[in-house]
């Protein structure tokens, strides 16, 4: 692998992000799959780097994935989107951040969509105003939650009290890098590093003292691809794909996944834990998985919040190893406590992936 | 007085040309951004089909040059102007040519690899270009392409910036299929132990004996062809790559493992080609290479009295079939002369 060569594709696709003041708008999934990302996102725009970051509580889904189901029309997915451009709008925002990859790539998809046909851009308005009596402005500035972080990787890591370094050995840690496909993959050119190099997570990854792995199936779908998981009948699709992932990638002894999807997380985690129960099959050193974290909960380790905070305690994949290896204290006897206090109970210990803390 | 034509590009279309006018008598300019003479040419071993040396056809080319032929190499052209229907160019030495009639022939450039990220040229170790393998068999005709290891299989992808709408290139570039057929032969030919895989959508064996290298090459150098666009290409460790293939004869997707992958870049036009065609009032088509005033039965002529075009300026086209065109334009620019002399 020539770096140079990677580097150069880097700089082709560079894209502005805002500065300050953004309208951010969550995902429909994510607060389930893994509570603590969005919030985490907003303290460290706020607490961290004193940014001005609203959200409003009227924001709906995009409909991302009923549009890529095929039950949400095209029509109604846009007029859908010109009702959140125009609750920025009426906020006095320009800069539109989204939580969720779909989305991401659906809000491009629809401006696109405008730019090229502006005589569609004009019917949405009419929808819209006849429907809600509302009216908007485009943002001025696109991005998704990634590349806000992206943006400011450099802040993080200076604020920062941990690092991807092994704090024994004193090597970096090698990481694996999975963008979502809605990314960069329908516009290059609106990611960070495009579509088949993208750098978005690699910046961070690398900012944050790690270092990346290239494997030979990190093109390769999370193993969620909508149908594959979507439809019941395709779920052996969606788990084989998430194995194929996984054993190109083991070779390579990563210590963690980075994700910036809200599916490829889910899957990539869930599904160690399903091949384990399933073939007995782990993915890392002496029944360990592979941990797997979301862009939002690396950067609170990094900064030194306390992985409970982040809902580490909800990964199926213990997130343990990880933080025994960048040196991050924290208290096993916490992990399934509430926010108040209360126990929440433990989960039934797998059969092979090794469960902290330890039961058996 | 002496007519006299100046020619941008001294390439082998620009080289023929010069030679062909010099001999009618005509004065002749050849301006050429690089320092020699030659083109493309300068880079390859041998042409297709009958495998004649490259250099064979440059020694010949330079033996007809006249020494009346005057050569500015190493300069570009600033700027063209038209005045009482002959043609004034500045260069960017500050030199200032005239002549009666301009000839473009500015050829093509070869396809930047790059751009095809997914095949990871430029960063995979192993991932080379047809015209570096060219290179490649020009200073080393033996065994040991690749150092350091043992190579078994080397894969051969066809059609790289050709036909393909996601690089914004819809035409044939044409000569990439008999290229890749020569070169699996070349690659066979010196290391015989090595499997060789071409990639390809369609084979278009368009000229005479085309189609009989094809055969040759699957009957007597056993090289397979398999029907199929190359989604792409990742590197193992090992700098082997894994490549991801749907073989549409067998409906069937494919992933292979090969040593060395080379890609078979297609032409686009040259880089100066639509500035000075701006400058000299020439048209380009669609695909940005230059349009004649009648593609049947005007090619050599442009709507602009005393312009003329040949080569490939005006789209892929072959060694032998360049050096033909480069004869009729210098008919159609004698024949133009004789209608302007009365």
């Amino acid at each position: 692998m020539k770096i140079e060569g990677k580097k150069r594709i880097w700089q082709d696709y560079q894209k502005e992000i805002a500065d300050d003041s953004y309208f951010y708008v969550r995902s429909c999934v994510r607060q389930n799959f893994f509570p603590a990302s969005e919030k985490i996102f907003l303290k460290i725009l706020k607490e961290e780097l004193f940014k001005d970051i609203y959200e409003n509580a009227s924001h709906t889904t995009c409909s991302g994935i009923g549009y890529h189901s095929d039950v949400v029309p095209f029509e109604t997915t846009m007029t859908i989107i010109a009702r959140q451009f125009a609750l920025m709008t009426e906020a006095g925002y320009e800069n539109f951040v989204s939580s969720c990859i779909t989305s991401f790539g659906l809000y491009s998809e629809v401006l696109e969509t405008w730019n090229h046909f502006p005589e569609v851009e004009d019917r949405i308005r009419e929808h819209l105003l006849k429907a809600t009596g509302r009216q908007f402005n485009k943002p001025k500035n696109l991005a998704h939650a990634s590349d806000v972080i992206y943006k400011f990787r450099k802040e993080i890591g200076e604020r920062g009290k941990f690092r991807l370094i092994n704090c024994k050995s004193g090597k970096p840690l090698k990481g694996v890098e999975h963008i979502g496909c809605h990314y960069s993959k329908m516009f290059p050119s609106k990611g960070i590093g495009g579509a088949e190099y993208p750098y978005v997570l690699v910046g961070m990854i690398e900012e944050w003292g790690g270092e990346v792995i290239d494997y030979p199936e990190r093109r390769h779908c999370c193993g969620f691809g909508f149908r594959q998981y979507l439809v019941k009948a395709n779920r052996g699709y969606s788990i084989a794909c998430s194995k194929k992932k996984f054993e190109s990638m083991e070779p390579y002894h990563p210590d963690f996944i980075l994700t910036n999807c809200p599916g490829c997380p889910m899957f990539l985690d869930r599904w160690q834990y399903a091949i384990s129960e399933m073939e007995g099959k782990t993915y890392g050193p002496d029944g360990q998985g592979i941990p797997v974290l979301t862009y939002e909960e690396l950067a609170g380790l990094i900064l030194g919040y306390n992985p409970w905070d982040l809902g580490l305690q909800v990964h199926q994949v213990p997130v343990e190893p990880l933080l025994d290896k960048m040196g991050i204290p924290y208290n096993p006897e916490t992990k399934f406590l509430g926010k108040n206090g209360e126990d929440l109970g433990r989960p039934e210990a797998p059969s092979f992936l090794h469960f902290y803390p330890e039961t058996k | 007085m002496k007519q006299s034509v100046i020619i941008i590009g001294g390439g082998i279309a620009g080289m023929e040309a010069a030679a062909s006018l010099a001999r009618m008598g005509i004065e002749v300019t050849i301006v050429e951004k690089e320092n020699a003479l030659g083109g493309h040419l300068l880079q390859w071993d041998r042409l297709f089909p009958d495998r004649k040396r490259s250099d064979e056809v440059l020694e010949y080319l330079k033996k007809e040059m006249d020494s009346s032929i005057s050569v500015e190499t190493g300069c570009s052209v600033k700027e063209i102007s038209r005045e009482n229907g002959n043609f004034r160019i500045i260069l960017d030495n500050e030199k200032i040519l005239n002549g009666n009639a301009l000839l473009l022939a500015t050829g093509y450039d070869l396809f930047n690899a790059r751009k095809k990220e997914e095949y990871g040229y430029g960063i995979y170790e192993n991932v080379i270009t047809s015209a570096e393998l060219e290179g490649f068999l020009r200073k080393n005709p033996q065994p040991g392409l690749m150092k350091g290891f043992q190579v078994k299989r080397i894969g051969i992808i066809h059609c790289v910036g050709s036909r393909d709408e996601k690089v914004g290139n819809l035409y044939c570039s044409k000569l990439c299929c008999i290229t890749a057929v020569k070169q699996a032969i070349e690659i066979r030919e010196i290391l015989p132990d090595v499997e060789v895989f071409c990639f390809y959508m369609d084979l278009r064996m368009f000229d005479r004996h085309f189609e009989e290298m094809y055969y040759e090459a699957q009957k007597k150098w056993g090289v397979h062809f398999i029907r199929g666009r190359l989604s792409e290409a990742d590197e193992n460790p090992d700098h082997t790559l894994i490549l991801k293939v749907e073989d549409t004869l067998t409906g069937l997707p494919l992933k292979m493992t090969v040593d060395a992958l080379i890609l078979m870049v297609g032409m686009t036009p040259s880089a100066g080609t639509k500035k000075l065609a701006d400058m000299a009032g020439a048209l380009s088509g669609e695909d940005g290479f230059l349009m004649p005033s009648d593609e049947h039965l005007q090619p050599n002529e442009t709507t602009v009295p005393g312009l003329f075009l040949t080569g490939a300026v005006k789209g892929p086209v072959s060694v032998g079939n360049t050096l033909a065109d480069a004869r009729a334009a210098a008919l159609k620019i004698y024949e133009y002369f004789s209608r302007m002399a009365g």
